[in-house]
């Protein structure tokens, strides 16, 4: 069902400690769903923040928590029995198509919006996930799917960066003749998601990539995400190669909470306080 | 309908983006203007930068929505991207403006009226900050002064936004027009009301109470317009829970000249405007009607001493 009105409160129904930084929270409800979309979930007293759902059944779903600001740092010590405050789902989702030649790249935490998706694609999808350490490898034996794996310090898997890998194999497909990608989905940083945008958009193969924005309403009205002239919680948070174009604020600017515009970077780094 | 002339400016139809939605940047601006609204509104300005609350700030109740956003702004001097990305535009913008003190609104409004917006909207009547706004809007007194300081020194048409919560509105608007003011914006979010979480025995937003917009209010809007077009001869702005080109109608007759929406865009999205014109349009035309036929048209023609005063009703 959708719950996109008052919040409401569900229980924890079980907790998963993947590492020291990442926790997802389960809560048994059966919520309307496309990989991509979100939820607006409430601590009350503390905030209310916006989640990707990292896992979804038809009677289940889970959001997965990087734990580093105050909020997320408060959600990962909940425990089962705890409530939360629910709203959603918000957004578009991905496009999910059937072809096998399709790509999925994922930077850090941007894993757990993917993961839903992975598990609708084609199991012979070419996949990587880069992270800045191993310690940073999210649901590291949840697929089925070969993953490739990248580190910025090369403790797992190829040292260096996600778009070395995807460039390799988007060569290795038009030097065999192989068929090329028909997609390629991304979520990580920004500054990672630009550079496989613009990768795919020279060899004119069409991506989805899923931003972020500090939100408010979750539902088109408050403007505190627009990014150009979209608004990232109704129109996004998915957004395809064609509409990043005419998105100049993409991998540029991004407003504070007070809507003070300012370069991507300053919003990371408050962000990330 | 052909374009509207509104205080000696040319809209391409009477419909207004109320101020605080979407209204963060230019060209989401540029879009909604795109997707029918004649005259798109800045979200409010204010003396400094301002975060505005912590989430939830806002709700929707599915009647209307409830919001405590706080007046967030990045500060009047800190805006020179969005000024320069305005200077160019092709369609009008009203820059709303707010301060916690007449000196403040002065400071705010003199440097907006030097970026170039083509009206002032001066915002008495938020009911989300202890500090700002809605003070100005209850209190004859206070109304006349921020009124009068802020139309000396601005060289644009000056609209007053008013707050129902007023104790007579129509009062504090004739009290705006006898200070200067252009025309009135009405109504802003009314209550404020709260809405308490049983489970969590706690109220839902984080500043705890706020305003409500939207279809649940509409009555109250339709009554403000209603009473502050009896009260003044300036034109009105006439929103509050206006979603459909019925609503639009309705709000005409009440005795707008312009008719705004805000919350409308959550139940049917950015299009609304273009959806409403249509709709007021074929409306019209069913009734043989002109905009202008049923501006004030609810009002009783022959009754009460003010219906002369009616009759020499400026023309936008």
């Amino acid at each position: 069902m959708i719950v996109d009105q008052k919040p409401v409160m569900l229980t924890v129904a079980e907790k998963t400690v993947h590492t020291d930084v990442y926790t997802t929270l389960f809560f048994d409800f059966a919520i309307d769903f496309r990989p991509g979309q979100f939820v607006m979930a409430w601590l009350p007293g503390i905030d209310e923040k916006p989640y990707s759902l990292s896992y979804h059944s038809p009677t289940r779903f889970g959001i997965t928590i990087e734990a580093k600001g105050l909020f997320s740092r408060r959600a990962a010590d909940l425990s089962p029995g705890d409530f939360v405050g629910i709203r959603g789902p918000f957004g578009n989702g991905f496009d999910i198509i059937s072809s096998p030649h399709v790509a999925v790249v994922a930077g850090g935490c941007g894993m757990a919006p993917l993961a839903p998706l992975v598990e609708r694609l084609h199991p012979d999808l070419f996949f990587v996930h880069g992270a800045r350490t191993r310690e940073f490898i999210l649901f590291p034996d949840r697929f089925a799917a070969n993953r490739h794996i990248t580190t910025d310090d090369g403790s797992l898997g190829h040292k260096g960066m996600v778009t070395d890998l995807l460039a390799a194999e988007i060569r290795r497909r038009s030097d065999q003749g192989a068929p090329p990608f028909d997609r390629v989905y991304a979520c990580g940083p920004e500054v990672m998601m630009h550079a496989v945008f613009t990768l795919c958009d020279v060899q004119g193969i069409p991506c989805q990539v899923s931003l972020e924005r500090y939100m408010r309403c979750g539902f088109g009205v408050c403007g505190a995400c627009v990014c150009s002239d979209q608004v990232v919680c109704r129109d996004g948070p998915v957004f395809d190669s064609k509409q990043l174009k005419k998105m100049p604020d993409f991998n540029r600017t991004a407003l504070l909470k007070s809507g003070h515009a300012v370069p991507l970077s300053d919003y990371v780094t408050w962000r990330c306080q | 309908m052909d374009t509207v002339t509104f205080l000696g400016k040319q809209l391409k139809n009477p419909l207004v983006l109320a101020s605080g939605i979407l209204g963060n940047n230019a060209q989401i601006l540029e879009r909604v203007h795109k997707a029918g609204c004649g005259l798109v509104t800045l979200k409010s300005i204010g003396p400094a930068p301002r975060d505005g609350h912590n989430n939830p700030t806002v709700i929707d109740l599915g009647c209307g929505m409830i919001n405590a956003v706080g007046l967030p702004t990045p500060g009047y001097d800190h805006m020179d991207a969005e000024w320069q990305a305005l200077a160019d535009r092709d369609f009008p913008v009203n820059a709303s403006i707010y301060g916690g003190s007449v000196e403040e609104f002065v400071k705010v409004a003199q440097f907006v009226s030097d970026q170039g917006p083509d009206f002032i909207e001066i915002n008495i009547s938020c009911p989300n900050s202890d500090h700002h706004g809605m003070l100005f809007g209850v209190d004859e007194t206070a109304a006349f002064a921020v009124t009068n300081a802020v139309k000396h020194v601005i060289s644009v048409p000056l609209i007053a936004k008013l707050t129902p919560a007023a104790p007579d509105i129509g009062k504090i608007a004739k009290v705006c027009e006898d200070a200067g003011a252009d025309a009135i914006c009405a109504i802003n979010t009314a209550g404020p009301g709260m809405v308490i979480d049983i489970e969590a025995r706690t109220p839902v937003l984080a500043f705890k109470k706020g305003g409500l917009s939207g279809p649940m209010i509409k009555p109250v809007a339709v009554r403000c317009v209603y009473d502050i077009y009896r009260a003044v001869s300036i034109p009105i702005i006439g929103l509050g829970g206006i979603t459909t080109g019925e609503d639009a109608v309705e709000m005409f007759m009440a005795g707008a000249t312009l008719v705004g929406m805000g919350s409308a865009v959550r139940y049917r999205g950015i299009h609304v405007f273009d959806q409403v014109y249509r709709e007021l349009t074929d409306w019209l035309t069913a009734h043989h009607f002109t905009r202008d036929d049923i501006i004030g048209a609810a009002h009783d023609p022959i009754a009460g001493p003010d219906s002369t005063a009616k009759k020499s009703r400026k023309t936008p």
